[in-house]
């Protein structure tokens, strides 16, 4: 990575092994997100780790480059849409006459598209709760900020 | 399609909507919230309907039967409550149309205020205990951030005073939650009655009790619990605290702590005993603190606790016309108080100031605020014919009738210490001499006249709801019936 004016972050080794790293940490919380249903964890602990994998790009590189990959507004608008997408997956249980009804086919337990509409609440979750975190850091971060300009 | 969910769905999907879409289109998150509350005002309203002759609703969230899934349960008691916080709610969002262009961001306080209104609907409508934890956690953080939404010094104060000790609160709550699904091995409300029922109370009832009156009573502001509200209400935008004072602290305090007390545990004569004595407390203290305020908002506050103090003074008695009073007066404080709150808000508005000493002859300036703002006054100091004389009358016939002199009597002296400080308020407020100052203001804005107007007339109509019994009748009937509620609701889902 070239060295721009504006370049913070920590140093060489740190962001030479992120960028080894980060890659795999979203994989990875993807992986936890999306076989929810099958292995342990599920939309939070998988949103979770795919907010931390933008949270270690802030912490190496500074937050310039993590905002450049999403962006406040981008997280705004992901966090309102996961919370979307997991109302009207409740809503659309109506169809077969309850609020929050498992109303897509239950397939064969213990394949990756089963369980019906649990892997889809996990990835409306995962939205939810990946995007709310790396939002809550950022905002800590420009507190930060704002506190140290007044000094 | 049953109308239960959509209590919780509608605020939900606003809220989000807002949030999403309120950043681009300006007018949009008005219409949006405005929606929103009309939509659930109206369905509230229907359910009134639906609970008539004390029939009672119970809804299975994705088809699962209720002692393993969770369930909605509708009765006389959610409905009363339903009506309340949505009525309240939509003309609190009548008035914010006008009065938030103060701030910026009117999106982000309408995502809030809606996330708030849909954790005290799930509050009323939820039949599971945990369930109930959870809105009422929805509800309360919403109400931290929107304390601190003016982002002041004064305001992030009060915010985070509320907020540590409405956690500690939370955290009480939790832990009761916890020891009594350890004692019943389950977490449905009804359920938990009928357990309770079977294996009789335990010694640990005993201490899960005060862990409930402890977290509730917080939420409630009753007295020695208090000490948030004084600082969290006048810190608020006004319409919050119309909300704060008018709704939550009865949703998330009152009914909560009703619920629990009278219907899954159920009320014996000694916590009877500790209910009146909180509520005369309350009353007391409340209005002695009250008197001497000059801050209009501060001094509206410490009547928020005293007539809480009604509240479950009347409730505690236990009597059917105690519990009735105790119920009505519930709904006529959420209306004058919600009022006193918006006007206060009207003055801050157009004068920019909430002190009574430099106030004075805002009546000839602000003449619909000035004339709303005096029938709610009457009404909180029991003056006939406004609502708040009826339910007070009830309240202290019902003492009487029950042998409670001592109570009947401390509710007549906050009662006229009542009056006495709303008659400071009228006249150094808005009669008297005119402050040079203020010679160039203006009346309000539409929607905020709109909104206070109405709330005036139910004010002024509200002792009509004593002719036509279903609405109180229906909630009095709940509370009466006590752990019967388990069996009932237990039926109703077969």
């Amino acid at each position: 990575m070239s060295k721009g004016p504006k370049e913070a972050g920590m140093t060489l080794i740190v962001k030479t092994i992120t960028r080894l790293t980060v890659g795999l940490i979203l994989l990875y919380g993807i992986y936890i997100v999306t076989h929810g249903h099958l292995t342990p964890g599920g939309g939070f602990a998988g949103g979770v780790i795919i907010a931390l994998s933008f949270i270690h790009l802030t912490l190496a590189f500074g937050k310039e480059v993590a905002l450049k990959k999403l962006s406040k507004e981008g997280t705004s608008i992901l966090d309102s849409l996961g919370a979307l997408i997991f109302l009207a997956i409740a809503i659309l249980g109506f169809t077969g006459g309850y609020f929050f009804l498992n109303f897509i086919n239950k397939g064969v337990p213990f394949r990756l598209l089963s369980a019906g509409i649990i892997p889809l609440c996990n990835i409306a979750i995962a939205l939810k709760v990946g995007a709310g975190l790396f939002a809550i850091f950022m905002g800590l971060v420009f507190l930060k900020i704002l506190d140290k300009d007044k000094k | 399609m049953s109308i239960l969910p959509l209590f919780v769905a509608i605020p939900l999907a606003g809220a989000f909507l807002t949030s999403l879409l309120g950043r681009r289109f300006k007018g949009l998150p008005d219409i949006l919230s405005n929606l929103c509350t009309a939509s659930l005002c109206v369905i509230s309203i229907v359910s009134i309907g639906m609970v008539r002759g004390g029939s009672t609703l119970v809804y299975k969230l994705g088809g699962w039967m209720p002692p393993i899934g969770i369930s909605l349960v509708l009765d006389g008691f959610s409905s009363f409550m339903l009506v309340t916080v949505n009525l309240v709610a939509l003309l609190v969002n009548i008035y914010s149309i006008n009065y938030m262009l103060r701030y910026t961001a009117k999106w982000k306080f309408y995502t809030l205020f809606l996330l708030m209104i849909a954790g005290m609907n799930g509050v009323v409508i939820t039949g599971d205990l945990f369930n109930l934890y959870v809105f009422l956690e929805i509800a309360a953080i919403a109400s931290y951030a929107l304390v601190a939404f003016g982002i002041e010094h004064e305001e992030l104060e009060a915010s985070f005073k509320y907020a540590v000790m409405g956690s500690i609160a939370s955290s009480f709550i939790l832990l009761g939650i916890i020891f009594l699904y350890s004692y019943t091995s389950t977490l449905n409300m009804a359920d938990i009655g009928r357990v309770l029922l079977d294996k009789g109370p335990g010694r640990i009832i005993g201490f899960i009790i005060p862990m409930f009156i402890f977290g509730f009573g917080l939420k409630a502001a009753l007295v020695p619990f208090h000490a948030w509200l004084p600082d969290a209400h006048p810190a608020a935008p006004a319409p919050i605290s119309a909300m704060l004072s008018g709704v939550l602290i009865k949703s998330l305090g009152v009914y909560a702590l009703c619920r629990i007390l009278f219907n899954v545990i159920g009320v014996g004569e000694s916590l009877s005993l500790v209910l009146m004595f909180l509520g005369a407390i309350s009353m007391v203290v409340g209005v002695f603190l009250a008197v001497g305020q000059w801050d209009l908002k501060r001094l509206l506050a410490y009547h928020s606790i005293s007539q809480i103090g009604y509240v479950i003074l009347g409730i505690g008695l236990g009597t059917p016309l105690g519990i009735l009073g105790g119920l009505f007066h519930l709904f006529n404080h959420s209306i004058f108080k919600s009022l006193l709150f918006l006007n206060s808000g009207s003055v801050e508005y157009a004068t920019g100031t909430r002190d009574l000493q430099k106030m004075g002859g805002l009546a000839s300036k602000m003449p619909v605020t000035g004339t709303t703002n005096l029938i709610a006054s009457m009404s909180i100091a029991g003056i006939p014919p406004f609502n708040g004389f009826w339910s007070k009358l009830i309240i202290i016939i019902a003492a009487v009738q029950a042998g409670r002199f001592g109570y009947a009597f401390w509710a007549v002296l906050a009662s006229i210490l009542t009056l006495a400080s709303f008659m400071k308020v009228m006249k150094y407020g808005f009669y008297g001499k005119l402050n040079e100052a203020f010679n160039n203001i203006k009346e309000v804005p539409l929607f905020m006249r709109l909104s206070v107007v109405i709330l005036a007339i139910i004010c002024v109509a509200g002792g009509l709801l004593l002719l036509n019994g279903i609405f109180l009748e229906g909630a009095r009937d709940v509370l009466l019936n006590g752990t019967k509620y388990a069996a009932v609701v237990l039926r109703a889902v077969k």
